[in-house]
């Protein structure tokens, strides 16, 4: 007996089952939020360039973050030029690494956001980036929908929940990753002393735990 | 995967990899203890999720790009891989995680250690000069070498154990000891002890070491 499908209780709009057994690969249609059915479309986009060198599917991942990798760079401290000039080599390792993102644990932004910081590292600083060493797996070839369904719907939630935070310490966290800003000189720039930027840091941290959980 | 570690990176150092704001000895020293600690390299990827929400969701953070970014990161597509490929990880040993052996060219064997006097030897590692990361080898029983910092220096064990202040450390924890901290931790009896140690202040160990001797000399 499958009772999840049809509810003959004349429900007339199917509220969408939370979406763990899905099976079809092409989630523009999976039951779910607009919010992570963008994320998983997202993945989707990845996979489609990772498997078939998808054009389409690139241009729309690069109209959407390019534009946010170049403001995070800017905002480190590279000028226009050469944050350009990175956003597109960011984008371009995109490519590349496609086979390398694992959507069980990351959301796209996520893995992107981590080969920006990377570049970040390589390029304005001119330093090594020591790695952890490898946790001796790579992505599944094909993850359980269940597990990327569930880590998108995750990375959805600490999305809402810093857009939930008081101004004040959403500015902070933007700040400590965007600014390039040690929390001393987030204090000098604020006014604030250290252990209240601290401490505020903390509490906003704090509540974004609480809220994913 | 070494379960028993009880001290562990702050939240603040963690962020700051995630953010990629650390000096590259400090990267040093997050990368060596994230290899050795599951609890941390969980956090850590929490605070990569949150680097993640906040490029996705930070309002005003997109720039727009020239209109011929898309055909020019195309034809850089079609160049082949932008960076470099990496020489092959060199495996880690029972002693130094892969990002150490990076460093030292080699495992533990590969070490290039400088004696600094009382059987106290010490290995710096080629970081920007941002702050120092070195290895430090302090014979089983003695104290450690009292170097006087100015700034925070995070020391984690390798090999063997130390004890500071009844706390006891042993591979993978880390200590941290800011420079108003007077701290004197003796390696375990057991095992010559084995450490990590960054600071962010300029180390006062070269051209001192008559200091140094005097130092261990009343202990």
């Amino acid at each position: 007996m499958d009772i999840s499908l049809q509810p003959s209780d004349g429900v007339k709009t199917p509220v969408p089952n939370k979406g763990v057994q899905i099976s079809d690969r092409d989630t523009r249609r999976a039951p779910m939020t607009d919010e992570t059915g963008k994320r998983m479309q997202w993945v989707t986009h990845l996979q489609r360039i990772r498997d078939e060198q998808d054009q389409k599917a690139f241009a729309e991942l690069f109209s959407h973050f390019a534009p946010r990798v170049k403001g995070f760079l800017i905002r480190s401290g590279a000028d226009a030029t050469l944050a350009e000039e990175c956003a597109q080599e960011v984008m371009a390792t995109c490519w590349h690494k496609a086979h390398l993102f694992d959507p069980a644990r990351a959301s796209v932004a996520t893995w992107i956001f981590t080969i920006a910081r990377n570049r970040k590292i390589d390029v304005l600083r001119r330093e090594r980036r020591p790695e952890p060493e490898d946790l001796g797996w790579g992505p599944e070839e094909d993850p359980a929908q269940a597990d990327v369904l569930a880590l998108q719907q995750e990375s959805e939630l600490l999305g809402k929940a810093i857009a939930d935070l008081p101004a004040a310490q959403r500015d902070l966290i933007q700040k400590a990753y965007f600014g390039d800003l040690t929390h001393s000189e987030i204090a000098a720039e604020t006014g604030l002393p250290l252990g209240t930027i601290k401490s505020r840091i903390r509490l906003a941290l704090d509540r974004l735990r609480h809220a994913m959980k | 995967m070494d379960q028993k570690i009880k001290h562990h990176l702050s939240d603040e150092i963690l962020m700051a990899y995630a953010a990629g704001t650390l000096p590259e000895a400090f990267n040093l020293m997050v990368a060596a203890h994230v290899s050795l600690c599951d609890t941390c390299r969980a956090q850590l990827e929490t605070f990569e999720a949150l680097g993640g929400a906040v490029l996705e969701d930070a309002p005003g953070n997109d720039m727009a790009l020239s209109d011929s970014a898309f055909a020019a990161t195309m034809a850089l597509i079609a160049g082949g891989p932008v960076d470099t490929p990496k020489s092959p990880r060199v495996v880690s040993d029972d002693v130094l995680p892969s990002p150490l052996c990076e460093y030292v060219g080699g495992g533990l064997a590969s070490v290039k250690w400088k004696s600094i006097g009382m059987g106290v030897k010490q290995a710096i590692l080629p970081t920007s000069k941002s702050a120092t990361a070195r290895l430090l080898s302090i014979p089983a029983g003695a104290a450690m070498p009292d170097h006087g910092h100015h700034g925070t220096e995070m020391t984690m064990v390798l090999q063997g154990a130390f004890i500071d202040d009844d706390e006891y450390f042993a591979r993978g924890d880390v200590e941290v000891a800011d420079s108003d901290l007077h701290h004197t931790p003796v390696a375990d009896i057991h095992e010559d002890c084995i450490c990590l140690a960054v600071t962010d202040a300029p180390l006062q160990f070269e051209g001192l070491l008559p200091k140094i001797a005097q130092r261990f000399a009343r202990i």
